[in-house]
C-alpha cells in the first residue's frame, strides 16, 4: 500500500570540503513525510539538521541523493522558511515584511492585503503593521517571520529553530500561537529543534538525528490529539514519558557531539 | 566708619548673588552650554581677527578684516556676480553627481552581489583609486576640452570612487540571512537588488555620497581654476590674478557654505529615506 507522500528524501548526503578534509554533515538520510504532518527533527548541535533544511529550502545543494516535494498546485511556492534568529528586513515595515513572499510572486494587491491582514491579525501584529523591526521585541520579530511564511502559502513550511533565541515564556506563547495557526491550515511542516520538549509539544512525528555525521537514529510517533494546549499537554504523565524516552536516544548523541566539539575546537 | 562697612557688606552680598547667578548660568545643562559655546566660538575668533586687522597686528593684504570681506560679499551679491559663479559650480556638481554617482551606485551594488564582477573590477578600482584626482585634470582637459564637459567629468570621477567603494562595502555588510530570505522567497535578480541589496546598503551608500560631495567640491574648485570662465573656482583664481584678496575670501566662504548646506541636506535626506535607522 502506498501512502501519499509530501516530502520524499532519498539517500541524502551532504559533504563539505575544506582544504585538508571532508566533513560529512548528512550521511544517507532517507525519509518520507505524509501530507499535513508536523514533522520534527531533533538532534544535537552541529548534527546537520540545519543543513538538511537548507537543502530543502534550495539554499544548499546536496552532494548525493535527492529530495522531492510534491507540488499539488503549481501557482503556490514549494516552501517557505522561518529562519533562526533575526531574518526580517530592518528596512521594511512589519506589513511589508509579512507581504514579502506575495509581493515577490506579483500577487494582486487586493489579495496581498487580505492575506497579510489575516496573518497579522492571527499573530497579534495588526497594531504594529506600520512599525519597523527595531521597534519590536524578539518575540514580535519572530511572529513577523512566521506571518511572512504562512502568508506566502507554501506547499511546505520549513522552520529552523525559530524559537531558540526566545526566553521560556515567550517561547511557550509562540508555540501555542503557532499550533493555533497551524490547526487552521494543516500544512506540512518540517521543524528543526534541539529541544526535546518543543519536539514533543508540537510534532506528530519526531526524527532523532545522530551527531556528526547526521543520520536517522530513531523515528517516533507522537500520539497526542489535536488541537493541543501546550501547558495542558505538558502536565500529562504520558508527555513526560515520551520526553524521557526521546532523551534516552539523544543522550549519547549529545555526549558524542560534545566530545567531537572538544577535539575539533567546536562548531555551532 | 560703620556706614561704610555696611556698604561693603552689601556690595559683597550683591557680588555674591551675581556670582551665584553667573554660576547658575554656567551650570545650565551641559548640552545647552556646549551649544552656546559652539555658536559663540566662531564669532569670538572673527572678533579677534577683526581686532588684530584693525590694530595692524596682521597683514591685511593677506588677511583682510572680516567686515571688509563682508562688504565685498554684499557687493558681489548685489551685482549678481556671486550668484552666477555659484550657480555655475552647482550645476556642474549636479551633473557630475548624476554622471559619476549613479553609475557608481549601480556598479557598486552589482559588485557587492556578484563575486565574479567583484573579482574583475576590484583590481581596476584598487589601482586607479590612489591616483590624486587633480592629477588627471590635464588629461581630462585634453580629452574633453575646455568646455563644460571637462568640469563635469572631473566632478564625476571624484564622486565615483567613494560612492562605488561604499556601495560595495554596504552590500557586503548585509547580513547573509537576508539574501537567503530573498532566495527562499523566490526573489528575482532585480527584486534582490531592489528589495534587499539597495535598501540594505543605503546607510553605507549615504556616507559614500557625503564623501563624494566633499570630493566633488574640491575637484570643481580645482577644475574651474584652470580653463573655465565661470564658477567659484574661477572666481577665486581670477581674484588672485587681479590681487583682489577680499574676493578670494568670498569664494572660499561660498564653498564652505555650500559644503555645509549639502551636509545638512544629506543628513535630512538620510533621515527621510532610512527611517529604520536606529536613532543614536
Amino acid at each position: 500500500m502506498t501512502e501519499p507522500v509530501k516530502i520524499r528524501i532519498k539517500n541524502l548526503t551532504k559533504e563539505f570540503h575544506t582544504k585538508d578534509k571532508v566533513f560529512t554533515a548528512i550521511d544517507d538520510v532517507s525519509l518520507d513525510i505524509a501530507p499535513g504532518t508536523f514533522f520534527m527533527i531533533v538532534g544535537p548541535s552541529g548534527c546537520g539538521k540545519t543543513t538538511l533544511l537548507r537543502i530543502l529550502a534550495g539554499l544548499e545543494k546536496p552532494t548525493g541523493g535527492s529530495i522531492e516535494i510534491d507540488q499539488s498546485d503549481c501557482t503556490r511556492p514549494c516552501n517557505s522558511m522561518v529562519f533562526q534568529g533575526d531574518s526580517i528586513f530592518p528596512w521594511m515595515t512589519v506589513w511589508d515584511n509579512a507581504a514579502y513572499g506575495l509581493a515577490m510572486r506579483n500577487v494582486p494587491k487586493g489579495e496581498i492585503k487580505e492575506v497579510v491582514g489575516h496573518y497579522l491579525e492571527r499573530t497579534g501584529l495588526t497594531r504594529f503593521a506600520r512599525a519597523y523591526p527595531h521597534q519590536l521585541s524578539g518575540g514580535m520579530k519572530q511572529r513577523v517571520s512566521i506571518a511572512r511564511a504562512f502568508a506566502n502559502d507554501p506547499e511546505v513550511l520549513l522552520m529552523d529553530e525559530p524559537f531558540s533565541a526566545l526566553d521560556e515564556q515567550n517561547k511557550t506563547l509562540l508555540q501555542e500561537e503557532l499550533l493555533r495557526i497551524w490547526d487552521e491550515t494543516k500544512k506540512t511542516v518540517l521543524f528543526i529543534t534541539h529541544s526535546v520538549d518543543e519536539a514533543v509539544t508540537l510534532g506528530d512525528k519526531i526524527m532523532v538525528m545522530t551527531s556528526h555525521p547526521g543520520r536517522t537514529k530513531a523515528l517516533i510517533d507522537v500520539p497526542f490529539e489535536r488541537p493541543r494546549g501546550v501547558l495542558e499537554l505538558r502536565a500529562r504523565p504520558e508527555y513526560g514519558e515520551l520526553v524521557y524516552k526521546i532523551w534516552g536516544y539523544l543522550r549519547e548523541e549529545v555526549q558524542h557531539a560534545k566530545a567531537d566539539a572538544e577535539c575539533a575546537g567546536g562548531k555551532s | 566708619m560703620s556706614g561704610g562697612k555696611d556698604r561693603w557688606v552689601k556690595r559683597a552680598q550683591v557680588t555674591g548673588s551675581t556670582y551665584l547667578m553667573m554660576r547658575r548660568l554656567l551650570k545650565m545643562s551641559a548640552g545647552r552650554r556646549d551649544r552656546l559655546i559652539s555658536v559663540l566660538s566662531p564669532f569670538v575668533l572673527l572678533a579677534i581677527w577683526e581686532l588684530s586687522a584693525r590694530l595692524g597686528m596682521i597683514d591685511t593684504r593677506f588677511f583682510p578684516a572680516p567686515i571688509t570681506i563682508l562688504h565685498t560679499l554684499i557687493g558681489l551679491m548685489d551685482s549678481g556676480v556671486l550668484w552666477t559663479h555659484t550657480w555655475a559650480s552647482l550645476q556642474r556638481l549636479f551633473w557630475g553627481f548624476l554622471l559619476g554617482g549613479i553609475p557608481a551606485l549601480v556598479l557598486g551594488i552589482i559588485m557587492g552581489l556578484s563575486r565574479p564582477v567583484r573579482a574583475a573590477i576590484d583590481p581596476i578600482i584598487a589601482a586607479t583609486y590612489p591616483i590624486p584626482k587633480s592629477a588627471i585634470l590635464p588629461l581630462i582637459l585634453l580629452v574633453f576640452g575646455l568646455g563644460e564637459a571637462s568640469k563635469i567629468v572631473m566632478v564625476a570621477i571624484g564622486m565615483f570612487y567613494p560612492i562605488c567603494i561604499n556601495s560595495v562595502a554596504g552590500v557586503l555588510e548585509i547580513n547573509k540571512i537576508y539574501l537567503d530570505v530573498g532566495k527562499n522567497f523566490q526573489a528575482s535578480r532585480w527584486q534582490m537588488f531592489r528589495t534587499i541589496a539597495l535598501p540594505g546598503a543605503l546607510p553605507f551608500i549615504m556616507s559614500g555620497i557625503k564623501l563624494g560631495v566633499g570630493m566633488g567640491l574640491i575637484l570643481i574648485a580645482i577644475a574651474e581654476m584652470i580653463g573655465a570662465k565661470s564658477g567659484l573656482g574661477f572666481m577665486i583664481w581670477d581674484a588672485w590674478e587681479i590681487l583682489s584678496v577680499d574676493t578670494m575670501y568670498v569664494g572660499l566662504i561660498m564653498i564652505a557654505v555650500i559644503g555645509y548646506l549639502f551636509s545638512l541636506f544629506l543628513t535630512e535626506v538620510e533621515r527621510w529615506i532610512i527611517p529604520w535607522k536606529v536613532e543614536r
